[in-house]
Order: C-alpha cells, then structure tokens, then sequence
C-alpha cells in the first residue's frame, strides 16, 4: 500500500435537536484510512450521515448544535485536526484538504468575480500577489477545461452555467495543490451530460495532480466507474467496506444487496420486470433502532439482530480486514435463505 | 404504431414564451424562449410515453400546456375525445376530472397547512364527488391503495418522508378518478430504495386501473423501467421517437446515444468508451441554426449540412423517428 494520509477512528458527530427532542446521532463511529492518490467513494441514501461525516474531517460542523465527541480521531499525516489549534487548523483547510460542495449555485459568492474567488486561497495560504493568484486563477480556469478563461476569470457567477459553476467550484479547491480533496456529490445539481464531464475532468485531475479524493455520493453507478475502494453508510454507521470489484461481485450486507438491487439499470438486455424495493425508510437519527439498526428493514433478520449490535466483521477473502461487513449473517452464513 | 385509438394526442403544439423588451421595456425585444416547439405524439390508451431530456429542454412546460395549466401558443391536444383547448372552464373543469398531474416536488406540492385527509378531501369537495361517511371512505381506499397507513390520514406533510408526501400527491391525483396522469419527475427527488417503491407502485396501479401515462423525467434508466415508448427532447424538439426496446437497444439520434452513454451504470466491470459531449446545452431563447444539436453533435459524419439545414423528424424504422439527417447511419 502507498503511503498513509488519512486516519479516521470512531468519528461521532451529535446534533443536540431543539427543543430537547434528543440527539441526533447522525455520524456513529466511523472508522476509515485514506491512502495517497486513493478514491474512497462514500455511498448512502439521505440522513445516512455522508455529508456529515466529510464535514467533520474538515471541522465544518456548527457547534453547537454540533459537536464532535471525545474519543474521535482524525489524524492527517500525523497530525491530529481535532486538537489542533484553530490557526494550524486553518492552514490545512483549504490548502491540505479541500472540498467542493454539491450545489454550485449557493456555494460560490455572489459579489466576487469567480477569478478573486480562486486567487483568494492562493493570497491566503500561499502568499502569492494579487498579479500572481490572478494568472494563478487563470491558469486553474484552464486546467478545469473552462472555455476562454481570459475572459471567464472576470466573470460572476450568475453568468456561468450549473455545469461551469462546478468547475469554477474544482478550480477553487485544487488551486493550492490539495493532497486530499473531499467531493460532497458534485454532479448531482447537474444534468447527465454535463455530470459525464465533471466526473472525466475528476478523474484526468487526479491523474495529473495524484491527490486522493473522497467522493461522496448516492448514486452506485458513479462509485463504480471512479472509486477504489466503498464504503455503504447506514444509520451514521459504516455498514459494509471493501474494494469497488469486490464490492459490487459480492455485496454481504443485506442493505447494500438492497441497495444495488433497486438501482434501475441500462446495462440489462431486459429492464426488469419490477425493482426490488427495500420496505420502509431511513430511521430518524434521534432515534436509531435498537440492535442492528437496519433489522426492521432486512429480509434476513432474526432475534439477535433485535438485540445485539453487530460489529464490523471480516468477510475473510483477500487481504484481512479488506471487506468488512457489519452484519450477523457473517458469523451465522446458513441463515441467508431468501433471496430479497 | 398502436392499433387502438390514442387516448391522448398532441399535434403541433407550440408555446414560447416572450421574454420582454431590453432596457425597462423600452428597447429592441429580447427573443422569445421557445420552450415547446412543434411537437407531436400520440399515447395509446393504458400506455406510457417517457419523455426525456435535460434542464431546460421544455418536457416540463410541454407536460403543464398539454393539461392547460400553461395556455398553448398554437396546436391541438386531445385528450379522451376532448379537445383541451377549445374547451370553455366549466368543459375543463370537468375533463380535469380524467387527466390529473403529479409534480416533482412532493414537499412544494402539498399544502403544508392541510392534512393528508384535507388534501385528499379537497378534490372530492370540488368535483361533488363524495359526502360525509362516503367521503371518509373513498380517502381510507386511497390511503390503501397507494400504501399509506390509514393513521397518516390526520398527518401534515411535514411529518412525513419524501415517500411518503409522494404518495399522497399520487393519491391525490388519483381521487378523482382520472384516466391520463401527467408524472412530472416523480421520482428524482426521491432516495433509491424509495424511488423503486413508488415506481412498483405506480407500475401496479395503471395496471389496475388501466391508466394512461406521460412520464417526464431526465433519467433513462429510470424511464425504460416504466415506458412503453420514449421520446427524446433537445431545445424545445423532438429528437427521437421510439418504442422503449428499439430506442434502448438502437437508439437513432446521437443524442439518444450520447444520454444513454452517459448514465453511470452500477457494474465496475463494465468498460464502456464513454461518450462526453463537449459544451452546454445552448440558451432556448437562441438556439444554434439548422439541428440545433450541431455544435454538440459527436457523429462522425456531422457535415455543413447540419449547419443550415434543420433536420425533419421522420420515420426511420417502423414506429422509430429520428430527427437526424445521419439517423440511417446511426453511432454506436
């Protein structure tokens, strides 16, 4: 394996709710390592806690109502980011570590041209003149394939198309030479077409740049063609872990088996003849169910899922701890009868 | 291409809108958009027609105008027998009765002040339709027949899943009892276990009650799981026009192909030359002369021709249109 970058151990990130309604537990004690040039696909439906979880590595959360709990841990190249003092937390931001957010409507400033807002980081962290972070943004608008970025550089936002915006957006976020970049579904504001493009120039940056990227997203058709390694998130947990190939030949838990099966394909000769649904819906994070949290939607499940919490278990082909799946099935295999 | 009588039949139908005049009204007016322009197609009676495209190509103000929920510019729609334009409001209002919509949004659509049974009441009130017990009945019916718990029948849509808000919007449109649904998007809001739910079920109640769909969405995947037949839109127009198993497996127009190129397909294994158009999807209110795909276009063949001259929407094959003056040479 290439060398380690990210560390991320038992991340918990609560929400105390309004009202005293409770906590929102919404990411739970997520565990992953992110090694150089690596793309980690993040994978789950609304409220599993992706979005969440990529904003606390950054420390974005709002606190309160947010807080991330005692115990979590995210080390960068050593450096532990929770402990570390707002200043040295504000230069990896940014610099080190950069993101781009899903709407590139909301997420760019209206006021400012979209080349001040590239050269802005490059002033900050970089020290470059205005002259140079100018020619800097220029050359970003160029490498991100915007037309005639001359031009471009002094233009709002509100002039640009959706698709355009992402770019100015992936500009903006690799203009310090990232060594990680957190995408939080970038293309899923944008129409097919242009999602093609964005995902291509994703792949050609990290090819050129050799960054590891985080890609977070709902969509299993993107995971498969850009990703190395899944993780399914369900209920601010990781539910199942392991290479893309791996992944998607042999998916073990129950909700990612779901998951795959109510994806409407293109690539059958036949469309199905009905989608498989998973019943019922996302559990609220106040309230997680007791025991394994996707029990009371599982077509497997048993007493002791209803009572004892599975921990991530080894499913034991390749190399150790390669695919993990957090579901009893692992340790009692003969009780997988049905097909769902 | 269908033996049966159409249910529902659009000809020529166009709608632009006006976009005003530059410098407070005052100036040289600005191009209309021109969001639906001449389009034509026919739906069989229990038959889905799945129209696609991209933001901005019309499908949604074509899906409004032929409900004349928008006032067409020019053309004809039958719906049922009914010639929805010519009709007077107390004539609409009745044939509103047999076509119905359900919107993308199940949270902007529902009266966030009105309670599941209000909102499934209300259509019953107006169309003098049910009272009292009756009434109270026809909405449990409803509730089980789109899935819902009849507990939900005091709920406000806040309280529930984006789910389930989209099954009472179908609810809805289905109190009244119509024959022809327009599904604007129902499903793209919607996660992916919850989508192949509401797809099943709405695949379950136009069998059982031999509805009539046009379903407007932008992803084909989600399309073919539904459609009998496809139609294709780019800048207000009709590119392709097919059944749903001829468009999927041999799609006409480069355009057809380049969108099914580019649908992520959940398989690793799967190395496919992905197609990638270059550019943007160009304004409405100025569409590039001749095809106005051209400047898009990756087909091999794309000539001057292309440029000038804008392509007719013909038959290729039996029961397949293509608005494509390569649509015999098709790209792979």
């Amino acid at each position: 394996m290439t060398e380690l970058l990210l560390r991320v151990r038992d991340l918990r990130t609560y929400f105390v709710t309004e009202q005293g309604r409770g906590t929102a537990r919404a990411v739970d004690g997520v565990s992953f390592d992110l090694h150089a040039g690596e793309t980690l696909g993040i994978v789950g439906e609304s409220g599993c806690g992706k979005t969440v979880t990529s904003l606390s590595l950054l420390r974005l959360i709002p606190e309160p109502p947010g807080h991330i709990l005692p115990g979590s841990f995210i080390e960068l190249e050593g450096r532990n980011l929770l402990t570390l003092a707002p200043k040295a937390l504000r230069a990896i931001r940014g610099n080190e570590m950069a993101m781009i957010f899903q709407e590139p409507m909301t997420s760019l400033n209206p006021v400012f041209t979209v080349g001040d807002q590239i050269a802005e980081a490059a002033i900050v962290h970089q020290g470059l003149s205005r002259r140079a972070a100018r020619a800097r943004a220029i050359e970003m608008l160029k490498l991100v394939g915007l037309p005639d970025p001359e031009t471009r550089v002094d233009h709002y936002p509100h002039q640009l198309s959706g698709g355009m915006r992402q770019r100015v957006m992936i500009a903006m976020a690799l203009v310090c030479g990232p060594k990680v970049l957190i995408a939080d579904e970038p293309t899923t504001a944008l129409d097919v077409t242009i999602q093609a493009q964005i995902l291509e120039l994703l792949n050609r940056l990290q090819d050129e740049l050799g960054m590891a990227v985080i890609l977070i997203t709902h969509d299993l058709g993107i995971v498969a063609g850009t990703v190395d390694r899944v993780l399914v998130m369900y209920a601010g947990q990781v539910v199942e872990s392991a290479p893309t190939p791996e992944l998607f030949a042999r998916p073990l838990h129950p909700y990612t088996e779901g998951l795959l099966a109510s994806v409407p394909r293109l690539d059958t000769p036949h469309p199905r003849r009905r989608l498989h649904s998973i019943p019922g819906q996302v559990p609220a994070a106040t309230a997680w169910p007791a025991g394994c949290r996707f029990h009371p939607r599982c077509p497997y499940a048993w007493d002791r899922c209803t009572v004892e919490e599975p921990p991530l278990l080894d499913a034991g082909k390749g190399e150790p701890a390669s695919h993990v799946v957090r579901c009893w099935l692992l340790a009692e295999p003969a009780r997988r009868t049905r097909q769902p | 291409m269908i033996a049966l009588a159409p249910l529902v039949s659009v000809q020529d139908l166009v709608k632009h809108f006006p976009a005003g005049r530059a410098l407070w009204g005052l100036g040289r007016p600005r191009p209309a958009v021109r969001a639906v322009s001449h389009v034509s197609f026919d739906i069989a009676p229990g038959q889905t027609l799945g129209l696609v495209g991209e933001s901005g190509c019309g499908k949604t103000t074509l899906g409004r105008t032929i409900l004349r929920l928008i006032e067409p510019d020019a053309g004809r729609v039958i719906v049922d027998g009914a010639d929805v334009f010519a009709l007077k409001p107390p004539e609409l209002r009745a044939l509103r009765r047999r076509m119905q919509v359900v919107f993308q949004d199940p949270y902007g659509s529902l009266n966030p002040r009105m309670s599941v049974r209000q909102t499934l009441a209300e259509p019953l009130v107006i169309h003098r339709l049910a009272n009292g017990t009756e009434r109270e009945q026809r909405i449990f019916a409803l509730l089980d027949e789109v899935g819902l718990d009849r507990r939900l029948a005091g709920s406000y849509p806040h309280e529930l899943s984006g789910g389930q808000r989209q099954r009472v919007g179908i609810a809805r449109a289905l109190s009244v009892e119509p024959k022809f649904l327009v599904l604007d998007e129902p499903v793209s809001a919607l996660d992916v276990s919850v989508q192949a739910q509401v797809l099943n079920l709405l695949a379950d109640l136009q069998q059982r009650r031999r509805l009539t769909y046009l379903f407007i969405a932008h992803d084909l995947a989600v399309v073919r799981q539904i459609a009998d037949h496809v139609t294709v839109m780019y800048l207000g127009k009709i590119v392709e026009l097919a059944p749903a198993a001829e468009l999927y497996r041999g799609p006409r127009h480069p355009y057809t192909t380049s969108l099914l190129s580019a649908v992520p397909v959940p398989d690793p294994n799967a190395q496919r030359q992905r197609l990638v158009l270059a550019g943007d999807v160009p304004s409405p209110a100025h569409p590039p002369s001749g095809c106005a795909f051209h400047p898009r276009c990756p087909h091999p063949k794309k000539n001057e021709r292309c440029r000038t001259e804008e392509p007719a929407l013909r038959e290729i094959a039996p029961g397949q249109l293509a608005a494509c003056h390569f649509a015999e040479e098709p790209m792979q």
